[in-house]
């Protein structure tokens, strides 16, 4: 155990602590900016982290995976443009389409491998992208207003921002601790195994393309309460959700925290937005300062932040 | 029959404009092994940079000349600076860094032309219309593109297949390590390449800019037609490319003109109408997940090592 384990568990312990107290931070200064920027970037993180499940420890490069958020989010707005309102239905629906969406592509694109797997489900979003801007009937291309939170009967009241945003934070811990398990389990080192040497785990008996589907719907599944959840958070659901440059986004935010590393995600996601919603409040044009900034992480910073403070402690 | 005609040319004059846009691609892909999302952008630039040449020397033909030059040397600079450094490194450290340069380029076109879109309007010359069956009249410039882009893909595959240059370039697809080892400047060759695409996909963007509004994020859109092609056809093979750009550029093209027909004879013309679009968005997208599914490694897949 060397520092560089320390270092990192520091930063997920002190990522953890601020997220838990961030509320009380907002209400005693009164900023409640800070409490609803944090609010999307713990959903965002929560898909991040999904993202990662597959992308980092099983080595399944998906550039669609913003489809989820949409999905889980047009669940929600669906149900709830056709009254109805509780939470008890629209989520589980949410939850049981996204894994149906990543079953049916998922079986589909892991035939493929490598370049043509990442291009495969950027195929498939896409798909899931006009199918929604073509759907007149809740909102097409401009999008469907949701104008009811999800109800739960009483137990928690998605309308107050406290309540929500640790609805949300919930979530994205669950998230994390569903990743931890998976992971350190018979189930996870299997898919890890697979991406290390395919051929040695089918020789061992594993079979490859079914243990990685599992993880594939585990992963959208997720994604899905995240965009359940944004949907809350919006009010508001439209196909720019689903556009390949969210999925962008969301890899952007998993190789910048550091892939295949449990918290990376959530430092990533943390980071990204962060920075985007301080630049932009600097200039107009964030942007410009953003890309090169990205840039300049792949070029120096392999492994990305959390990849970085490992290095950074060993010295 | 006078629009099916029509049509037919529109697909294969959109589909030839991909092909230039892919073939960069491809090339950038199967010979230096690097994902370029920012190829979208030179697309971008290329018709911006007509735009604004052809307002300044206030010559269609000039202006074009320059705006390639500018592509070019775009290209070659990007290439340099940046993306020189990656090759050898993980595709998802290409995805990340050229999404980075995507960001970069919106911003900076945003920072330079403002964030309304230009107009580029045709000399007289290219506005007329021709005619080219008995009855069917089609416009010049749409000609004008068709022919432009037949030659450059004759050109190519000329260079690619009987020169030197060309050589060492199937050279460098199919083995990187042996010809450094024989002596060949593997940089200058790789920044030639880049250069190459990177005109190429001006090229593309110039001669689209007086049929479309040039302006921010047009080249998003065609730079995921462009990578659907070349997954089509088999990384890295510019035939591939020119196959799969074809059929891409005429199923989008046939499928939105007469999809909504076709639908509005099986479903209710309600149903059609919202129906036919989205489908029709979705045809390209489906015919690349039937291909993958059949044929994993695209088409025409190129020699792997």
């Amino acid at each position: 155990m060397s520092r560089a384990l320390d270092l990192r568990i520091l930063v997920a312990v002190l990522t953890v602590a601020g997220l838990l107290v961030l509320p009380l931070f907002s209400h005693l200064t009164g900023n409640v900016f800070l409490l609803t920027l944090f609010t999307r970037i713990v959903i965002f993180a929560l898909a991040a982290v999904s993202l990662n499940l597959i992308m980092g420890y099983g080595g399944m490069v998906s550039f669609g995976h913003a489809a989820y958020l949409g999905i889980g989010g047009y669940a929600v707005g669906i149900l709830a443009a056709e009254d109805f309102g509780s939470g008890f239905v629209q989520w589980p629906v949410a939850l049981l389409v996204s894994a149906l969406f990543a079953l049916v592509i998922g079986a589909l694109s892991l035939r493929t491998r490598g370049v043509y797997f990442i291009m495969i489900t950027l195929a498939f979003a896409q798909m899931a992208y006009y199918v929604a801007s073509g759907m007149s009937r809740y909102g097409g291309d401009d999008g469907l207003t949701i104008y009811k939170r999800s109800t739960f009967d009483g137990l928690i009241n998605l309308s107050n921002r406290i309540q929500f945003y640790y609805l949300c934070l919930f979530c994205l811990l669950g998230g994390v601790v569903l990743v931890w398990r998976i992971v350190n389990s018979r189930f996870g080192l299997v898919v890890q195994g697979l991406r290390s040497n395919e051929q040695r785990m089918q020789a061992i008996g594993f079979p490859a393309t079914r243990y990685r589907l599992v993880c594939f719907v585990i992963a959208g599944t997720m994604c899905g309460l995240a965009g359940a959840l944004l949907a809350n958070n919006t009010d508001f659901i439209s196909p720019a959700v689903m556009y390949w440059t969210r999925s962008g986004d969301l890899m952007v935010m998993v190789i910048l925290g550091g892939m295949g590393s449990l918290f990376g995600p959530v430092v990533g996601a943390i980071v990204y937005l962060v920075l985007e919603e301080f630049l932009s409040q600097v200039t107009e044009y964030w942007a410009l300062i953003m890309g090169p900034l990205l840039l300049l992480i792949v070029l120096f910073g392999r492994g990305g932040i959390l990849g970085l403070l490992g290095r950074f402690s060993r010295g | 029959m006078l629009l099916v005609v029509e049509q037919f040319l529109n697909g294969l004059q959109f589909g030839l404009l991909l092909f230039l846009l892919a073939a960069g691609l491809t090339l950038v892909f199967g010979i230096m092994d690097l994902v370029n999302l920012a190829h979208g952008s030179l697309y971008m630039m290329g018709a911006y940079f007509v735009a604004t040449f052809v307002a300044w020397s206030g010559s269609f033909i000039l202006g074009i000349g320059l705006a390639l030059g500018a592509t070019l040397l775009l290209g070659i600079v990007l290439e340099v600076v940046a993306l020189r450094h990656l090759y050898g490194r993980d595709h998802l450290d290409h995805v990340l860094a050229t999404f980075g340069l995507i960001l970069f380029f919106n911003d900076m076109v945003r920072l330079v032309w403002g964030p309304a879109g230009l107009a580029l309007p045709l000399p007289s010359w290219l506005t007329v219309p021709v005619q080219i069956v008995p009855g069917v009249f089609y416009p010049a410039y749409r000609l004008a593109i068709i022919a432009v882009a037949l030659a450059v893909a004759l050109m190519l595959y000329v260079v690619v297949m009987r020169t030197r240059v060309g050589m060492l370039i199937r050279a460098g697809a199919s083995n990187r390590e042996m010809i450094g080892a024989l002596g060949i400047n593997i940089r200058l060759l790789y920044t030639l390449v880049f250069g190459l695409g990177a005109a190429l996909a001006g090229l593309a963007g110039l001669m689209q800019a007086p049929i479309l509004t040039v302006q921010i994020g047009m080249g998003e859109n065609i730079l995921i037609l462009a990578f659907v092609i070349i997954v089509i056809g088999g990384i890295g093979s510019i035939r591939g490319a020119f196959v799969a750009a074809i059929l891409v550029g005429m199923i989008d093209t046939l499928g939105r003109a007469f999809l909504p027909d076709l639908l509005r004879r099986i479903l209710s013309s309600a149903a059609a109408s919202t129906a036919a679009p989205a489908l029709s968005s979705m045809l390209i997208y489906l015919l690349m997940a039937v291909i993958l599914v059949a044929r994993p490694e695209g088409l025409f897949p190129a020699n792997r090592r």
